[in-house]
C-alpha cells in the first residue's frame, strides 16, 4: 500500500485525501436517513468488491453472495448474541464481545465458501453461476429450518450492538458530539461502515496489484496455461472463493445492523438474501466494470443507492411525485431495476469495461488535454 | 405404493412441463450459445398476454396469443440484442439476458400490481381415478400436451430440414454456413421455437394445481427450474433437457412427500449439484476439452 501511494502522483493523491475527508466529514453536515443511504451503499460496495475479485479478476461467475451475506449475518448474531432469557426464547447465543464475533463471521463465510471450493473448481462459467445459485435456495431452506439460530421468518432476531470496550459503535451508548454534533447511532455507523469499506477497498486494490491479482487473472485467461506456469489453479480458484465469500459475509453482518434485525427469507426471490438481492450484486459488478474495485463501488451507488434516493427525493420533487405515485405502480425499487437493467444491456453491447473504462478514458482525455503530449506512460 | 405412483405420475406431469422451458433453453445455446437468464421473463410475457386477451378471446384464443407473444418475445431479444453482438463473449451476452430479464419482470409485475391471476383451463379441476392412482387432471393434461410437444420437436428435430440445419449449426457454424445454410435465420428460428416452448409452459405453470400460485414473481421463481434441468442434461443436449425436467419434476414430487414440502425446492438444486460435481457438464452434455 505504502508502495502505491508513493508512486501515486501528487494530483491523485490529493484528490484521495480531499475524498477522504470529504467522506469522514458527511456526518456532520447531512441528515441521519441520508447516512442511511450511503450506509446502505457502502453494504453494496463491501460485496460487491468481495464479487468483483471473484467474477471480474478470476473469471468466476457467482450468483451465491447473498448465502454468504446470510452466512456472515447469521454467525455474527449467534456469536455476538447474549441471551436475555425472556424474549428471546430457544435462540442460540454465545455472548462473545461483538468485534471478536464480527472476525469470527468473516472467517466463518470464508470457511463455507472454502467448503463449496471443490465445487467451484470442478465447474466453470455459466455452469457455476447456476451452481451458486442453489447456494441462495440452500440459505433459503436452512434460514427457514435453523430458526433458532437466524431468527425464522416471523420475528427475527435483533443483532447485539457492536462495541469496542463498553463504546457503541452502533448505538449511542455512551453520548459523546464532535464538532458539536451528537453522535448518534447513525453517525457511528457511518464511521464504522466507511471503516469497513477503506479497508475493503485497499485489500481488494493490494490484491489486485500484487501476486494474487496475477495468479487470478492467469486462470482466467487460461487455466490451462496457468497451471503449466505453475500457479497451482485448484488452490487459487478456492482461495478466491473464500476471499470473495468473507466479504459478502462482512456485507451480511452489515446488512443485520443497518436493519437492526436478522431475518429469513419467506421466499426466494424477495428479501435480503434472495436472487433479486444476487442479481443487484452482479449487476452492479457489471455496471462498475468487471474486476475494478472502484467500478463496484459505483455500481454500488447505482443499485443500492439509487432507490432509496429517489424515496428521499419523493416527498421534494412533484416531478418524481407525479412519475412514482398513482396507481401504476412505479414505486422507486421499479425505477431502479429498470435503470440497472438498461445499464446492464448497455455496457454489455457499448463498453465491456463499464464506468471503470469510461472513467479512464475520461481521465485521459482531460490529463492528455491539460499537458502537451507525452509518451504514453507505461502502467 | 399407491402414494409412491401417484406421485410418479404428478412428478412426470410437471416434469413434462419442465421439460419443455429446459428443452427451449438447450435449443437457444445449442444455436447462440448464450445461457438465456431471460427463459423466466418469456414466460411471465407470454402469461401475460394470456392475462390480458382472456376475456376478449376465450381461454384458446388467449393461450394462442400468449404463446405467440413469448415467441415474438423472444425473436425480439435475439434480433436486437443478441445478433447484433456475436463477437461477445458468451458470458457478456448471458449478463445481456440478465439486463432484459430484469426489465421485463419488473414491468410486468407492475403491470399485474395486486392481480395474482391463475391461468386455469376452462374445463375446470378434477380428479381422475385410475386404478387407485389419483391424478389430477391439470397434471395429465400437463403430461400429454407435454409429451406430444416434445415428441413433435423431435420428430421436427431429426427429420425436417430446419432440424438439419440446426444440428449442422450447433456441430460448426462456419462449415454451415458455407454449406448454404442461413446462420442468422436458424438462430432467429431457435429463439422462436423456444420462446413458444416457453408460452405452452406457462399455461401449466401458473395454475393452482402446478404451483398454488397466480402469474406473479413466484411464476418467474418457478420457471428459473429450467435451469437445474437443462444443467443436469446437459446444457447442449435436447434429449438431456427432457430426461432433466423429469429429473426435477419427480425430485420435487418425492421430496415434498417424504422430505418436507419446504425443502423440495432446494432439494433439486441440490441434485443438480452432485450431478454437477460427478458429471461437469450434464449427464449427456458434450465434455469440454481444454488445449493449450
Amino acid at each position: 500500500m505504502s508502495r502505491q501511494w508513493r508512486r501515486m502522483l501528487p494530483a491523485r493523491r490529493v484528490a484521495w485525501l480531499v475524498a477522504v475527508l470529504v467522506l469522514l466529514a458527511v456526518p456532520l453536515y447531512v441528515s441521519s436517513s441520508w447516512l442511511r443511504v450511503g450506509e446502505f451503499v457502502m453494504i453494496g460496495a463491501v460485496g460487491a468488491i468481495g464479487l468483483t475479485l471473484l467474477t471480474g479478476q478470476a473469471g468466476q461467475l457467482s450468483l451465491g453472495t447473498p448465502f454468504f451475506m446470510l452466512v456472515g449475518g447469521t454467525a455474527y448474531c449467534v456469536l455476538a448474541g447474549r441471551s436475555t432469557g425472556l424474549t428471546d426464547g430457544d435462540l442460540v447465543s454465545l455472548g462473545w464481545p461483538p468485534l471478536l464475533a464480527v472476525v469470527a463471521a468473516v472467517l466463518i463465510a470464508a470457511g463455507f465458501g472454502l467448503a463449496f471450493a471443490p465445487v467451484a473448481g470442478r465447474v466453470e462459467g455459466i455452469y457455476l453461476a447456476v451452481a451458486t445459485l442453489s447456494l441462495v435456495y440452500l440459505g433459503l431452506y436452512l434460514g427457514q429450518s435453523l430458526s433458532q439460530l437466524t431468527g425464522g421468518t416471523s420475528s427475527g432476531r435483533t443483532p447485539e450492538a457492536l462495541s469496542v470496550f463498553g463504546f457503541g459503535l452502533t448505538d449511542d451508548e455512551p453520548e459523546i458530539s464532535l464538532l458539536g454534533v451528537p453522535m448518534r447511532d447513525e453517525e457511528r455507523m457511518w464511521y464504522l461502515f466507511l471503516a469497513f469499506t477503506v479497508v475493503a477497498y485497499l485489500l481488494a486494490q493490494g490484491a489486485i496489484k500484487g501476486r494474487p491479482g496475477r495468479s487470478w487473472r492467469a486462470v482466467r485467461d487460461n487455466s490451462a496455461a496457468a497451471g503449466v506456469m505453475g500457479v497451482p489453479v485448484a488452490r487459487v480458484r478456492a482461495e478466491v472463493f473464500a476471499i470473495s465469500s468473507a466479504y459478502a459475509g462482512l456485507a451480511g453482518v452489515m446488512t443485520v445492523h443497518w436493519f437492526g434485525l436478522l431475518k429469513a427469507d419467506e421466499s426466494e426471490f424477495s428479501g435480503s438474501w434472495s436472487i433479486t438481492v444476487a442479481i443487484g450484486f452482479l449487476a452492479m459488478v457489471i455496471i462498475g466494470g468487471m474486476g475494478s474495485v472502484p467500478g463496484a463501488v459505483l455500481g454500488a451507488c447505482v443499485v443500492n443507492g439509487l432507490p432509496l434516493v429517489l424515496q428521499l427525493l419523493l416527498p421534494q420533487s412533484s416531478l418524481l411525485r407525479g412519475l412514482l405515485s398513482g396507481d401504476a405502480g412505479f414505486t422507486p425499487v421499479v425505477l431502479t431495476a429498470f435503470v440497472y437493467g438498461a445499464a446492464i444491456i448497455l455496457v454489455v453491447l457499448f463498453e465491456p469495461g463499464g464506468l471503470a473504462a469510461l472513467g479512464r478514458r475520461a481521465a485521459k482525455t482531460v490529463s492528455s488535454s491539460k499537458s502537451t503530449p507525452q509518451k504514453a506512460s507505461v502502467t | 405404493m399407491t402414494t409412491f405412483l401417484q406421485l410418479t405420475v404428478n412428478g412426470a406431469g410437471r416434469g413434462a412441463v419442465y421439460a419443455l422451458l429446459a428443452l427451449g433453453f438447450v435449443v437457444i445455446f445449442r444455436a447462440t450459445g448464450v445461457v438465456n437468464f431471460a427463459h423466466g421473463s418469456l414466460v411471465l410475457l407470454g402469461g401475460y398476454v394470456v392475462f390480458a386477451t382472456r376475456d376478449p378471446l376465450g381461454y384458446f384464443g388467449a393461450a394462442a396469443a400468449g404463446i405467440l407473444a413469448a415467441a415474438a418475445g423472444a425473436l425480439l431479444i435475439e434480433r436486437m440484442l443478441i445478433s447484433r453482438t456475436r463477437l461477445a463473449e458468451p458470458i457478456a451476452l448471458a449478463l445481456l439476458t440478465i439486463g432484459v430479464d430484469v426489465i421485463v419482470l419488473e414491468e410486468i409485475v407492475r403491470r399485474l400490481g395486486t392481480d395474482l391471476p391463475f391461468l386455469n383451463a376452462p374445463f375446470g379441476e378434477a380428479v381422475i381415478r385410475l386404478g387407485g392412482v389419483a391424478v389430477l387432471r391439470e397434471q395429465l393434461v400437463a403430461l400429454v400436451v407435454g409429451t406430444v410437444i416434445i415428441v413433435a420437436f423431435f420428430l421436427a428435430f431429426r427429420y425436417t430440414g430446419w432440424g438439419l440445419s440446426m444440428r449442422a449449426q450447433a456441430e460448426n457454424r462456419e462449415a454451415s454456413a458455407l454449406m448454404g445454410i442461413r446462420n442468422s435465420r436458424v438462430t432467429a428460428s431457435a429463439w422462436l421455437v423456444a420462446g413458444a416452448l416457453a408460452g405452452v409452459a406457462v399455461l401449466f405453470l401458473a395454475t393452482q394445481d402446478f404451483s398454488g400460485a397466480g402469474l406473479s414473481r413466484a411464476t418467474h421463481a418457478l420457471a428459473l427450474v429450467a435451469f437445474p434441468a437443462a444443467i443436469i442434461g446437459g446444457l447442449d443436449s435436447t434429449a438431456g433437457a427432457v430426461l432433466g425436467g423429469l429429473v426435477v419434476g419427480l425430485t420435487e414430487a418425492y421430496s415434498a412427500e417424504y422430505i418436507s414440502f419446504d425443502f423440495s425446492k432446494s432439494a433439486v438444486y441440490l441434485v443438480m449439484l452432485i450431478v454437477l460435481v460427478v458429471v461437469p457438464s450434464g449427464i449427456f452434455g458434450t465434455r469440454e476439452v481444454h488445449r493449450v
